[in-house]
């Protein structure tokens, strides 16, 4: 059974390596596959479409698969350890937290390609704190709705004080009003080999402690009596969550509901050991970033919209299904 | 062959650790300030099913987690052949004492092999992976409880006492000398509960493993313990052999349940029967 499970990995890896051809193909000019993949094995600097894949697409391309990557699974890690499907790191306030502090940080001159994703990280863990102590603070503690109200109006809250911030400031400020919509366009130059290094450690902890988070969702006794070491697990898999999701928000900007709508993807595929979905949710992730990034160049071309408005589209709906079909 | 009857494979299992011995040294367990356990010392008989009764809220499932150490003493220790387990790293307790909790929740879809398969949780690493001693484990575990027929069956589309049986699968794969078992049978059928039971004796008996089961149904509790601890109020009022411990006087003080004992003449145990008043 599990290796039949695993065998999706087979199908999943070349699957990864054609949505990522197709998304380079994609763009202001489209060029064949063919091309595309002449560029990437054999290139040739002579060529103006092989200077275009290297220098523009393929970075796109990267970033984008990474901060699917990262999303999906801190979402499944949310998800496994909380034991709440509705647990994401967009409902659950981090990605406006990350994307608070990033702002506040440019607006005092804290802008250093090292700074974003450590302040994207403290927002991240400050505003899961915030919304953690409002929804426990609740008649009825934490549960997946309180949670997700009280990330609600996190979020507004963050979301109101970013756009003052935003204002203040209109002209030096445009470039991260589109990053704050959630956007594979631009770069920010060695901001992505930081945000890389968090997500290479988040993903390392996420993987070593994959096997735990399985035997943590029968709850806290059981998995003690397993011989899991709850209280550190936890604190790991925070780390690992707070990590993934900070290096996502310095690549593309606060990029709502991958964390949500991958994970439960995943389950469907390769079942619920978390040994699989974690590397499962990488690739998914990473493959439904693609995909959404090539829609938002496709469907009103030439006019590219937002990729993050294309996440919402899909997740939203996802969202509500869920809330249907599962609480 | 009817789906709640026990098959009778022998549960036998090699690479069992003999059975340590297990005391209870005057231990306090607290909830924030309020204890709910002092000054409480126990000793175990080993190979042997121990039953604990007493009324809701006398501290039987908190002196269990507290020997299972999922809940952390504030003075007093458990002792493991005479070493305190609240000192010893969580992933060494687990290879000799597993435990079900009270009330287990599996993850959504998962299943019975899948779960069955986490009682080999402490005994593998990242390095250490699937062998076949884990295999033979997840199988005996799974003959003994008789759940091979829904084997891929997930957990959440299985009857209560056939969900509970994968339950008791997990922890005997851990293969555990030690087990601890929170309620393992309330709320079920009685002849759920008998199998049940039926089940956990021979584990402790064909195995030599030893078996503390928190329990509610006070006459399967006689029918089936070897030995029986009676807690009130977070303290032992009684404990022994079944035929000693399990008496009308026993029952009204720790209980204040009226009741007639009477003996089985077939098996030789105590029944009791409430009185009801007119």
């Amino acid at each position: 059974m599990t290796g039949m499970r695993a065998g999706v990995f087979l199908f999943a890896i070349p699957g990864l390596a054609f949505v990522f051809a197709w998304h380079i193909a994609v763009g202001a000019k489209v060029i064949p596959l063919r091309t595309v993949v002449e560029a990437l094995v054999a290139y040739d600097e002579t060529l103006f479409d092989h200077v275009v894949i290297r220098d523009l697409r393929v970075p796109r391309a990267l970033i984008g698969a990474a901060a699917g990557a990262g999303l999906a699974v801190a979402g499944a890690l949310m998800q496994g350890v909380t034991r709440n499907p509705l647990a994401d790191p967009g409902l659950l306030g981090l990605l406006a937290g990350a994307s608070f502090l990033v702002v506040l940080g440019s607006f005092a001159g804290l802008s250093a390609p090292s700074a974003i994703p450590a302040l994207a990280a403290v927002g991240a863990l400050g505003a899961a704190a915030l919304v953690w102590g409002i929804a426990s603070a609740v008649p009825g503690g934490a549960t997946p709705m309180t949670l997700v109200l009280a990330g609600a109006a996190v979020t507004a809250f963050l979301a109101a004080l970013t756009a003052i911030m935003l204002l203040l400031d209109e002209t030096s400020f445009d470039s991260l009003r589109v990053w704050l919509t959630g956007t594979l366009a631009g770069t920010r130059g060695a901001t992505e080999i930081w945000a890389v290094a968090w997500l290479a450690l988040g993903l390392t902890v996420a993987l070593s402690a994959s096997r735990q988070v399985t035997a943590l969702a029968m709850g806290d006794d059981a998995a003690t009596g397993l011989g899991v070491n709850v209280q550190k697990l936890r604190l790991a898999i925070l780390l690992s969550v707070v990590a993934l999701t900070a290096s996502a928000v310095a690549l593309v900007g606060p990029m709502g509901f991958v964390g949500l709508v991958v994970p439960h993807i995943v389950r469907l595929t390769v079942g619920h050991d978390y040994r699989l979905i974690v590397p499962g949710a990488a690739l998914g992730g990473a493959i439904f970033m693609l995909l959404a990034d090539i829609a938002a160049r496709m469907l009103l071309a030439p006019v590219e919209i937002s990729t993050g408005l294309i996440t919402a589209l899909v997740g939203a709906p996802f969202f509500v299904w869920l809330v249907r079909a599962r609480l | 062959m009817p789906e709640d009857t026990l098959n009778s494979t022998m549960i036998v299992g090699s690479n069992i650790r003999p059975a340590p011995t297990l005391r209870v040294d005057n231990i306090r367990v607290a909830y924030g300030n309020t204890p709910i356990i002092d000054a409480l010392s126990l000793d175990i008989k080993s190979g042997a099913l121990t039953a604990i009764i007493g009324p809701n809220g006398c501290g039987k499932s908190t002196l269990l987690k507290a020997m299972a150490r999922v809940l952390p003493v504030q003075s007093g220790h458990v002792l493991l052949n005479a070493t305190p387990i609240h000192d010893m790293p969580t992933r060494e307790v687990a290879k000799t004492m597993a435990l079900l909790p009270q009330g287990p929740v599996a993850p959504e879809g998962l299943r019975v092999k899948e779960l069955v398969a986490q009682g080999r949780f402490p005994h593998r690493s990242l390095i250490r992976q699937w062998s076949r001693d884990d295999a033979e484990a997840v199988a005996r575990a799974m003959a003994a409880t008789d759940i091979q027929a829904f084997a891929d069956r997930p957990i959440d589309a299985l009857s209560g006492g056939q969900r509970q049986r994968v339950w008791i699968a997990m922890v005997l794969a851990q293969n555990t000398p030690v087990l601890f078992l929170d309620e393992p049978t309330t709320f079920l059928d009685l002849k759920v509960q008998v199998d049940l039971m039926t089940l956990l004796r021979r584990v402790a008996h064909e195995d030599g493993r030893t078996l503390v089961v928190v329990m509610h149904e006070l006459n399967v509790a006689s029918a089936f313990a070897d030995q029986l601890v009676m807690m009130r109020g977070g303290a032992v009022i009684a404990q022994g052999a079944v035929n000693d411990v399990f008496t009308q006087d026993n029952l009204l003080s720790v209980f204040d349940l009226s009741a007639r004992v009477l003996m089985d003449p077939e098996s030789g145990r105590p029944v009791c029967i409430p009185q009801v008043s007119p």
